[in-house]
């Protein structure tokens, strides 16, 4: 098993569109998260950024595609082109999500839920350790962003991510704006889920911003865009898991309304000014 | 939670969400309804621009519905979602009036394949010219893996650049057949109108006959077709991946 990991300093997610741009103003970054399925292609332009761009920083790639929480066994081709794909680019970190993404033969392009039991717990426990066989590395796992819950769910989602861990050695990626807004969706405390995620176990931080909805019944709730800049309460989470867990490799997702480069960089900025607060030794109270 | 149940209610709005769901959350499994909807129509608008400018947004919105859910993804790479869109829209009785629709999605969708092809440097001129004359006949070529060639009855390659901002917005006059080359020698993918018999030449060659083989293919599809010219462009586009001689592989 191959534990190498991303440096504790703010990552961006690489879009396409700002190659040149980075080259001409690189931003103090420390790594570049991309989607895995981004990549399955034999060639071409894609292939040729991620190389240039791997000889200068880390790299994390990201799975969204391999539904780690589905009812069937893992696709063995999409397992041997991730798997691939790691030989190529022998990445610092490879993740996937707590989530479903096809069922038999379809593909359904989004993250989906589960309940989280003793049996899908056990099923998600197997389809890790293939994954983490199959690679032959430790692999993170990340926390979905919730809308709703199932009536046969029966264990809390940090249980279950500390209990798939336990089982499979896994590490964790901790979306804080995943936990923002499964809290305000599902009407929890984000700082109760955070006290019981083992945060020792977290490789990598994921930030995004997400956009205001209201259900059906009138209730306000949030969905999980990527398509605006962090919200301040998502801020405020990150800083006050940062003050216990310490600094983390920290990811800002902007996948929709992406704006220009120095846009991006100067919000990777923003959260680096917190990630550094967190680097300095803390201060203690007088008595 | 039954994921079938799930997966099925995903795709058609008429059956109920699912019943495993908490009742007191249950209208929110429209959000995952809509998120995988608007996620594939999105994938769609950006692999065939040229067939939703021609179509308009509106339009192409309602068939890229229609299709998702008769037609959902099996690739796990969304970039290949919709090879079979360009079947679909010419079965659509609403597109009888646009006969070219197809064969433009035809061609928008070999433009993805293309970009994403292998990597292989093509051959340039300076093979060709190193090339024994007499030996030219038994030669068999293996093209370059981005190389399609869409044949149509109607100008397509004129249609496709007309509407991807290559070229102005114009009465077509000469209303006749093109066959589109579409290729990509290094990054960037390229598309352009074979001459006459180009297209049956192409073909044969793909399909491994000689160049002899493959121009009496191309004399036979149309008289005039220029075997010099043709054989030149093969190097000079950059659409030759390999050459091999009887008794050679390729």
């Amino acid at each position: 098993m191959s534990f190498a990991s991303l440096p504790a300093e703010i990552g961006l997610g690489f879009k396409p569109q700002h190659f040149s741009a980075i080259a001409a103003a690189p931003a103090a970054i420390g790594f570049f998260e991309v989607h895995a399925e981004n990549y399955f292609g034999a060639g071409g332009v894609p292939h040729a950024q991620l190389t240039a761009l791997r000889r200068d920083y880390a790299l994390s790639l990201h799975g969204v595609g391999l539904s780690i929480g589905g009812e069937a066994p893992l696709d063995h081709s999409h397992l041997a082109t991730l798997k691939a794909l790691c030989a190529r680019y022998q990445p610092e970190s490879f993740s996937e999500h707590l989530a479903w993404a096809s069922h038999n033969e379809t593909y359904f392009n989004d993250l989906l839920p589960l309940p989280l039991n003793e049996a899908t717990l056990a099923r998600v426990a197997t389809h890790v350790d293939q994954l983490q066989t199959t690679l032959g590395r430790r692999v993170l796992i990340e926390n979905p962003a919730s809308y709703l819950s199932f009536s046969d769910g029966t264990i809390t989602e940090p249980q279950f991510l500390a209990e798939l861990a336990a089982r499979t050695g896994c590490g964790l990626l901790l979306d804080v704006n995943n936990v923002y807004v499964s809290a305000v969706n599902l009407g929890f405390d984000p700082k109760t889920y955070l006290d019981a995620f083992p945060l020792a176990l977290v490789g990598e931080i994921h930030l995004a911003g997400h956009s205001d909805a209201t259900d059906a019944e009138g209730r306000a709730m949030l969905i999980d865009t990527h398509g605006a800049p962090i919200a301040d309460p998502v801020f405020a989470l990150y800083e006050w898991v940062l003050t216990r867990a310490g600094p983390r490799p920290s990811l800002i997702e902007r996948d929709n309304d992406v704006p220009d480069w120095l846009a991006l960089a100067s919000e990777a900025a923003t959260a680096g000014k917190i990630l550094d607060a967190a680097r300095k030794p803390q201060s203690h109270h007088a008595a | 939670m039954e994921e079938a149940q799930f997966a099925s209610a995903l795709l058609d709005p008429d059956l109920p969400a699912p019943a495993a769901i908490s009742a007191s959350y249950r209208s929110r499994f429209a959000i995952y309804r809509n998120n995988v909807v608007v996620s594939l129509i999105e994938a769609l608008a950006t692999r065939f621009p040229a067939v939703r400018r021609v179509v308009g947004d509106a339009f192409f919105t309602e068939a890229a519905r229609l299709f998702v859910a008769n037609r959902p993804p099996r690739s796990r790479m969304i970039a290949f979602y919709g090879d079979g869109f360009a079947d679909f829209l010419e079965a659509l009785p609403a597109c009888a009036e646009l006969p070219y629709l197809g064969d433009l999605a035809r061609l928008e969708a070999a433009r993805t394949q293309a970009y994403h092809a292998g990597d292989v440097t093509p051959l340039g001129p300076e093979t060709l010219a190193s090339l024994a004359p007499e030996l030219l006949g038994d030669l068999r070529l293996t093209l370059h893996p981005a190389v399609t060639v869409i044949a149509s009855a109607h100008p397509i390659v004129t249609i496709w650049a007309m509407n991807a901002g290559e070229q102005k917005l114009a009465e077509i006059d000469d209303w006749r057949g093109q066959a589109a080359l579409i290729s990509r020698p290094h990054f960037d993918v390229e598309v352009r109108a074979l001459p006459p018999g180009g297209a049956a030449f192409l073909k044969a060659l793909a399909q491994g006959a000689t160049l002899a083989e493959a121009a009496a293919d191309a004399q036979a599809a149309a008289p005039d077709f220029d075997l010099p010219v043709n054989l030149a462009a093969l190097f000079s586009i950059g659409l030759v991946a390999s050459t091999a001689l009887e008794g050679e592989t390729g």
